[in-house]
């Protein structure tokens, strides 16, 4: 335990560097690329929470992302920006800007996880293909619904404008790699806590779970309510630090691009989720110097990978420090 | 009253489509119990090999049926091919590596032929040459009925009762309905299951390039991302009529195009894309199995 606190002290002082030193050397582009990989990798592991870990198919998850962001964009311009203006009289700018930021993040993960109960609970009585399909539409729907309310934009898109010496965008690095970390490691105590079992018991086996006493029902509604909080915070993060949103990026497209990160990396490993949400984000920028033929490849990229590795990159195990430490040859390459 | 009807028309027509794309979907998770997420990019290529065939032979200067049936087959033979090379390529490598591992590979070689799309085709929409002159064909009451929706219709028809002829009266329609049914029993039956596999994604992609035609006649213009919207409302029509059920596919095909056609009429066009997932789901919920499928 002491070990532990010992880590997540040194997390943070890292991260509170990060957030001061990164601006200072890394340009726009790289950290605008950094956000949207952090935000990959929170909405690409809170799906697994759902597809790898409870052997639910929910392919709808950038429906929840939308939910999130939409809400604490709203919260912030209708609300927020009042509180900012107040808190910023008081306080420091950072330092007030600190203050809020988590405010609108847990709003938009409030929000993302009430959508999730509503649609997770009549679809989870569905099994298989039919809850992927259902969680297919239930995005589709919810987008569409957006994009048919005027007070957030509908159509035109979404901007989080403020009055003069307000800003609502938040690109910090180091606080968002916080967030992200934090909102991991909850998933993982989640998940490998003795309680969590439950959740790996439905996915391996729903009739024997149920036999063992395993509640089925509150359980996945449990996963899937989780996963659409965390998917909100994601969507929250994203809307916050790109200061304007649109429906186009919460698509089915997106939803798939999720799908594929999960698969990818593995079903059942956070890190793998992690590793193939930062990696195939950052494939097409990296590949940018190919031009037209960067998505190309990209998308090759992945039919290689899922035919030369089936089971994703990690399986469904972790990648830990421990295991690297333990054999330094092999496990890096998740084969251990 | 009147308005109704001809609403309905061009509903059936719209309806057809989509159901042909959908049998596409419904008889490759038949076999397969795979989403084939890049069938919608097979009915893209067939309206543009359509495009580039009636280019090329001039066809769209002098409307003609005849003009009509060549890009048809051309747009059938170009998208039979690319069905089989997708399969070869993206599929069957994982038969066996479980459902999940396919289903990637099928969003990936569906990106993959979007963005070759837009490399090949160019990114900006295309205008499916006039293949046919239209005007109306014949009145019912006051119901007119075009030579375009005729055409649609009887295409439609022509072809699903063709596939209705090879399920159910051929050799190759046996041997698909028995791998739909038990893909291992079959095998050990002496039915030569990745043939079957191959061909039933033939025959997918045939009825899907002839929708893609049928579109760029009724509604010309095309592009390397046309397939993705539509592709995914046939998917959902495959399942309301019940995944896996070739009949199914048909009723939730014109089921489908009938409301979204009545839905942007009579209430709103913003709502249109959104009425294909309500009904989606309010089936699902009370008949998860959707209309015509079996548990």
């Amino acid at each position: 335990m002491r070990r532990a606190a010992f880590l997540a002290i040194a997390a943070v002082a890292l991260l509170a560097l990060a957030e001061l030193a990164l601006p200072q050397v890394l340009n726009r582009y790289y950290a605008t690329i950094g956000v949207r990989i952090l935000v990959a990798v929170l909405a690409a592991t809170s799906l697994q929470l759902v597809n790898g870990f409870t052997g639910q198919f929910s392919i709808g998850h950038a429906g929840f992302m939308a939910v999130g962001a939409y809400a604490s964009a709203a919260l912030s311009v209708y609300l927020g920006a009042g509180w900012l203006e107040a808190l910023q009289s008081v306080l420091p700018q950072p330092l007030a800007r600190l203050a809020y930021f988590p405010l609108p993040l847990l709003a938009g993960g409030l929000a993302a996880s009430l959508a999730g109960l509503v649609v997770g609970v009549p679809s989870l009585r569905l099994r298989g293909d039919y809850l992927a399909i259902a969680t297919l539409g239930f995005g589709e729907i919810i987008r569409i619904a957006i994009l048919n309310v005027d007070a957030v934009g509908g159509a035109r898109g979404f901007a989080l404008s403020a009055p003069a010496g307000v800003d609502l965008r938040y690109e910090g690095l180091g606080m968002i790699g916080a967030v992200v970390v934090l909102s991991l490691l909850v998933m993982a105590r989640l998940v490998y806590a003795p309680g969590g079992l439950a959740f790996r018991a439905v996915r391996e086996d729903e009739i024997a779970a149920e036999a063992m006493g395993i509640p089925t029902t509150r359980v996945k509604v449990e996963a899937f309510v989780v996963a659409s909080f965390f998917a909100g915070v994601a969507g929250a993060l994203f809307a916050h630090a790109e200061g304007y949103v649109h429906t186009n990026s919460f698509t089915f497209v997106r939803s798939f691009e999720l799908v594929a990160f999960v698969v990818l990396g593995g079903l059942g490993s956070f890190t793998g989720a992690a590793i193939a949400a930062a990696g195939l984000t950052a494939a097409p920028e990296l590949l940018r110097g190919l031009g037209e033929w960067r998505m190309i490849l990209y998308s090759v990229l992945i039919i290689a990978t899922m035919i030369l590795r089936p089971q994703g990159l990690l399986g469904s195990r972790e990648l830990s420090l421990a295991r690297l430490r333990r054999r330094p040859g092999t496990a890096a390459a998740g084969a251990g | 009253m009147e308005q109704f009807f001809q609403q309905l028309l061009n509903g059936i027509a719209w309806g057809g489509i989509y159901a042909l794309v959908a049998l596409g979907y419904t008889m490759v998770y038949g076999v397969l119990r795979l989403i084939n997420f890049a069938h919608g990019e097979v009915y893209m290529v067939g309206a543009m090999t359509g495009y580039y065939v009636a280019h090329a032979l001039s066809l769209g200067r002098e409307p003609s049926l005849a003009g009509l049936v060549v890009v048809l087959l051309a747009a059938m033979g170009a998208c039979a091919l690319l069905g089989a090379t997708i399969e070869r390529v993206a599929y069957r490598p994982l038969r066996g590596a479980g459902r999940l591992a396919p289903l990637i590979t099928a969003i990936g070689v569906s990106l993959l032929l979007q963005n070759a799309g837009q490399l090949v085709f160019g990114a900006d929409p295309k205008f499916f040459p006039p293949l046919l002159a239209s005007r109306e064909s014949f009145r019912v009451g006051a119901l007119a009925v075009s030579n375009i929706q005729l055409t649609v219709i009887t295409t439609v028809v022509v072809l699903m009762a063709g596939l209705q002829l090879i399920v159910n009266r051929t050799r190759f329609g046996r041997a698909m309905r028995a791998v739909s049914m038990d893909a291992p029993a079959a095998a050990l039956m002496g039915v030569p299951v990745d043939r079957v596999i191959s061909g039933t994604f033939v025959l997918g992609s045939v009825l899907a390039a002839a929708a893609g035609i049928l579109v760029g006649l009724s509604n010309p213009k095309i592009d390397p991302l046309m397939g993705l919207l539509p592709g995914l409302k046939a998917f959902v029509a495959a399942v309301l009529g019940g995944i896996g059920s070739i009949p199914g596919a048909m009723a939730g095909g014109l089921l489908l195009g009938i409301v979204e056609t009545l839905v942007s009429g009579y209430l709103s066009s913003t709502y249109r894309d959104a009425i294909a997932f309500v009904i989606l789901i309010a089936i699902l919920l009370y008949r998860p199995t959707g209309l015509f499928g079996t548990a």
